[in-house]
């Protein structure tokens, strides 16, 4: 345990870390290339979609000996899709199976009928409309746009337009990359994955959120001192909050996992495996997205800014003069923390706004730069 | 993010008791009040639990065409009336060209969603040339009640209907109006006890200054062939009433049944007027200034409006009881107000003795009554869970196996903190539990496999506050804090990052509830239920007993397996401080190693 909790410690105080910032090309790279991918699955394959947002042709039977776990593997053997089978009041099954035209139900009806050893006369074929995607689907999208605008509102408001941007672009690029897999998979859309994906909206900005808590709290002084850019702030708040991004990644993933591999490990693909397999991609890449995506983004927005790039500038030119006094030191540019004992030494900590007086100048390395 | 002061800690220390008391009587009355009600599961989805299944065809007999759009609208209508607030997963779809299935989880009302779903079909209002009681005719209806209209804006508390004792009008308004239409008239008359409001017959005078009855809507009323079919209905015959306003376009003139309580009557009625359509919405208010008790408000479109203003103009010209319009639904008058002036602007009250029940379900009518076309019941049906109890079964074990690697993860990582995040988290369980099977026959809530992953996830969105707390707490001891005031000193900054996460979470729920229907509305329901409980559990339960930990020997003084020891957690050695025995001696040692 020790080890992580030191992990979590040397984080923290800036002992170690990981230049996501200074990286943030490959990882932009890496999403852009995953992005690519995805929608060049969408755009090829399309998306197997389920009788719910597609139509497709519901079959009843006559009263029938066949259980329905058997009547599921003949529909799904007939024709290749997922079917929903009911049993009725009346002892009759109801099977209903996504994608369906009338050709293609005469057809599987008589497979059915040869499956279930019954005449095709007493098997009703009929189609059904695709009611939930044509209506419920489209509100839901209708919800995701108003909600979508009313979040990038508030991030405005509660942090800066540039964290609404990349907020934003974190949440689609989740979207994106959930969406492709399912069409290079080729797993059908359901209703439930549809749910899937919208709790991971939430959960994908409830992380970045998160992180860019930190990242607002710790910028607040920022111009006020010139050790440190923006960046280099950035990437301290992501390193800071790294413990708890992975520790609630794993704690939401794990019963995620135990519901795909388990549930669908036993079950085969079903209902439990589209939903769970959504999910299970789409948080692990809203946990990506936060830490590799969003702050880098808004780091590279921010760095626009007039006011940050002359505190880069100044921050460049101290540290030019630092090196030139003392002997050179061997990391430069944006890898900071290469030189961070030695920033340490100095007395004031800028970007800290927690009563330092008691750690501060006291000629001790100080750690409490959160 | 006040630091918190000084004494602050010494008199929040006198409060986590109190939460804590709290929040174990809610779940204590809760889970009482659910033992208490009977419902001690929550109730299960139609892909869970089967239920009922309704096949509705459509009738061709009806003025408009059996179309894509037209069953679409439909779909869509039902889907809202059998929702109701949304939350109970019912599930409406075509099947083939004319026909729409509703299927109704186990443990709704079925006979109230048939109700609602079947019979709920075209909607107009019509003018009303005639009216008669039917059965025991004759009888005085003592207590009949047509309803008032009243333009929004008259201000007056309404002329509303009540019942004068004989059939004989004594009011000014009734006494001209023995020259209206020919036929019936004078049994109308004596019917027209609706219209002698015993308190305002001053109101109602005014109203009516013409006298002639005989213009205005009475349009057909001379047509023959439909004055017999007037005479020979009989509407105290259930099958008579059903059948007799079949095939008829809303552009003729037609007979209809009413009932005004428990007495039914007959009525003449001229061509549609308002096509149901055209009501906007419509809501069941209860009028507290005047004495009008229930009420229903309606606002019209824009078109529906202007039709509804002319209709009302020359309607109000006319004498009892043709400056009455009757509401028909599905053939039947559910109300036949009277009109007392022109009502425009878009906007009317209907008034009336009403019951609570009476006004909501005629609000609901006139709000989603409007059906473009009419249906008939096919056939009726139990149907088993659309998955089976495998899949439920399988996600509640994954769940559970998700869940205990989930505690060992917490334990191997937090030691003792875990017991904190753990009983929080069986805390934010149990009161999700508990609401769940509470809500479910409170406000019809049920419970589908996505909603029940959704809920499994929402053990990592709840466990996200206690780590974002836990890992505050850890930050403040490696920066060479005691626990008691690391606890108090990074709870205000983790109360920050809690709230404004869960509000996006929040938003993202309230926003789906509010635009979506259906499964989705459903899910948004849990969704924002699961972020409530979330805040709830961390502020009067995790924090709370963070603060009471922090007074333990074992975790304050970082024991090895508090999860809180400042020497695995990498602590700075204190400053000048000895409060902290044996801290300082292996603090600083992996300094130095990156």
């Amino acid at each position: 345990m020790s080890k992580l909790g030191n992990l979590g410690a040397r984080l923290h105080r800036g002992e170690i870390s990981y230049d996501f910032i200074g990286h943030r090309k490959l990882w932009y790279g890496i999403s852009i290339l995953i992005t690519i991918t995805a929608i060049v699955g969408l755009a090829v394959r399309g998306l197997n979609m389920g009788i719910d947002f597609q139509g497709g042709a519901v079959f009843t039977t006559e009263k029938t000996s066949v259980s329905v776990s058997q009547a599921e593997e003949y529909a799904k053997s007939a024709s290749g899709h997922d079917a929903v089978v009911q049993k009725l009041g009346n002892g009759t099954l109801r099977i209903q199976i996504a994608g369906m035209d009338i050709k293609q139900s005469n057809q599987i009806k008589d497979d059915l009928a040869a499956d279930f050893k019954a005449d095709p006369e007493t098997i009703t074929a009929e189609l059904v409309g695709p009611s939930w995607g044509e209506q419920i689907a489209s509100k839901a999208w209708q919800g995701l746009a108003i909600f979508m605008v009313l979040v990038v509102i508030y991030l405005a408001i509660a942090f800066e337009w540039r964290m609404a941007i990349a907020a934003l672009v974190a949440l689609i690029h989740d979207i994106t990359i959930t969406v492709g897999i399912y069409a290079l998979v080729g797993f059908e859309v359901t209703p439930g994955t549809v749910i899937g994906l919208l709790t991971i909206l939430g959960y994908s900005l409830y992380d970045t959120v998160v992180v860019f808590d930190s990242l607002k709290e710790q910028t607040k002084d920022l111009t006020k001192q010139t050790r440190f850019t923006y960046s280099e702030i950035a990437n301290r708040s992501i390193n800071g909050t790294l413990v708890r991004s992975i520790n609630t990644t794993v704690v939401a993933l794990l019963p995620v996992a135990g519901l795909l591999f388990i549930g669908g490990g036993f079950l085969g693909a079903g209902t439990l495996n589209d939903i769970s397999l959504s999910l299970f991609v789409g948080l692990a890449a809203g946990a990506y997205s936060s830490i590799f995506i969003a702050t880098p983004l808004v780091a590279d927005l921010k760095e626009r800014e007039p006011q940050i790039k002359a505190l880069k500038k100044r921050v460049l030119a101290k540290r030019a003069q630092a090196s030139a006094e003392e002997a050179p030191a061997p990391h430069r540019g944006d890898d900071i923390y290469g030189d961070e004992p030695e920033d340490a030494e100095a007395a004031v900590v800028g970007p800290r706004n927690q009563p330092a007086s008691r750690g501060r100048g006291r000629g001790r390395p100080s750690g409490k730069r959160r | 993010m006040a630091a918190p002061k000084k004494g602050r800690s010494a008199s929040a220390q006198s409060k986590p008791g109190r939460s804590l008391v709290l929040i174990l009587i809610a779940i204590v009355g809760l889970t009482a009040g659910m033992f208490a009600s009977g419902h001690t599961t929550p109730r299960l989805g139609i892909d869970l639990a089967g239920g009922t299944s309704i096949t509705l065809k459509a009738k061709s007999d009806q003025g408009s065409a059996i179309n894509k759009a037209n069953m679409d609208t439909a779909v869509e209508i039902m889907n809202r009336r059998v929702n109701g607030l949304g939350v109970s997963e019912a599930e409406v779809q075509t099947q083939g060209n004319d026909n729409i299935i509703v299927n109704i989880p186990k443990g709704t009302n079925s006979e109230k969603a048939r109700e609602q779903v079947g019979t709920t079909a075209k909607l107009y209002f019509r003018p009303v040339l005639a009216q008669e009681a039917t059965g025991s005719a004759a009888a005085s209806p003592s207590a009949s009640s047509s309803a008032s209209p009243s333009g929004s804006s008259s201000a007056s508390p309404s002329p509303s209907a009540s019942a004068s004792g004989t059939g004989e009008k004594a009011t000014s308004s009734s006494s001209p109006s023995a020259s209206a239409t020919s036929q019936g008239r004078a049994v109308t008359d004596a019917l027209k006890a609706d219209s002698t409001p015993s308190a305002s017959a001053g109101a109602s005078s005014s109203a009516s200054p013409s006298a002639s009855a005989s213009g205005g809507a009475a349009v057909t009323a001379d047509d023959a062939a439909l004055q017999a079919k007037y005479a020979a209905l009989d509407c105290s015959k259930e099958s008579v009433r059903a059948s007799a306003g079949d095939g008829v376009k809303p552009a003729d003139a037609t007979v209809a049944c009413g009932e005004i309580d428990k007495v039914w009557y007959k009525y003449l009625l001229g061509p549609a007027a308002v096509d149901g359509t055209e009501v906007d919405k419509a809501q069941a208010i209860f009028d507290t200034q005047g004495a009008a008790g229930w009420q229903v408000n309606m606002t019209f479109t824009k078109q529906g409006g202007k039709k509804f203003a002319d209709i009302t103009g020359k309607l109000a010209q006319n004498t009892q009881p043709q400056n009455e319009f009757g509401i028909v639904l599905d053939g039947n008058v559910v109300s036949s107000p009277y009109v007392s002036s022109s009502i425009t602007g878009g906007q009317a009250q209907i008034s009336g003795s009403f019951e609570q029940e009476e006004a909501q379900g005629l609000a609901n009518m006139l709000s989603y009554g409007a059906l473009p076309l009419s249906f008939e019941e096919q056939s009726v049906t139990t149907v088993t869970a659309a998955l089976g109890g495998d899949q439920l079964h399988a996600g509640l074990l994954a769940g559970a196996i998700g869940l205990l690697l989930v505690v060992i993860y917490l334990v191997a990582y937090y030691r003792g903190l875990a017991m904190i995040a753990l009983a929080s988290l069986l805390v934010s369980a149990a009161l999700t539990y508990v609401l769940m099977a509470l809500l479910g026959p409170a406000i019809g809530f049920a419970l589908n496999l996505p909603a029940v992953c959704g809920a499994i996830v929402a053990i990592g969105i709840t466990a996200d506050s206690f780590i974002v707390y836990f890992e505050r707490v850890r930050d403040e001891i490696r920066e060479g804090r005691t626990l008691r005031p690391a606890v108090e000193r990074a709870w205000p900054r983790a109360r920050r990052t809690i709230l404004v996460s869960d509000f996006v979470s929040f938003l993202a729920a309230a926003v789906l509830f509010i635009v979506t229907v259906g499964k989705v509305q459903g899910f948004a329901f849990t969704l924002g239920l699961t972020t409530v409980l979330d805040v709830v559990v961390v502020f009067f339960f995790t924090k709370p007993l963070m603060t009471l930990i922090a007074r333990r020997k074992f975790f304050a003084s970082g024991h090895k397996w508090s999860g809180l020891d400042p020497k695995s957690l990498g602590a700075q050695p204190p400053l000048r401080r000895t409060r902290r025995p044996g801290g300082p001696a292996a603090g600083p040692v992996e300094t130095k190693e990156a």
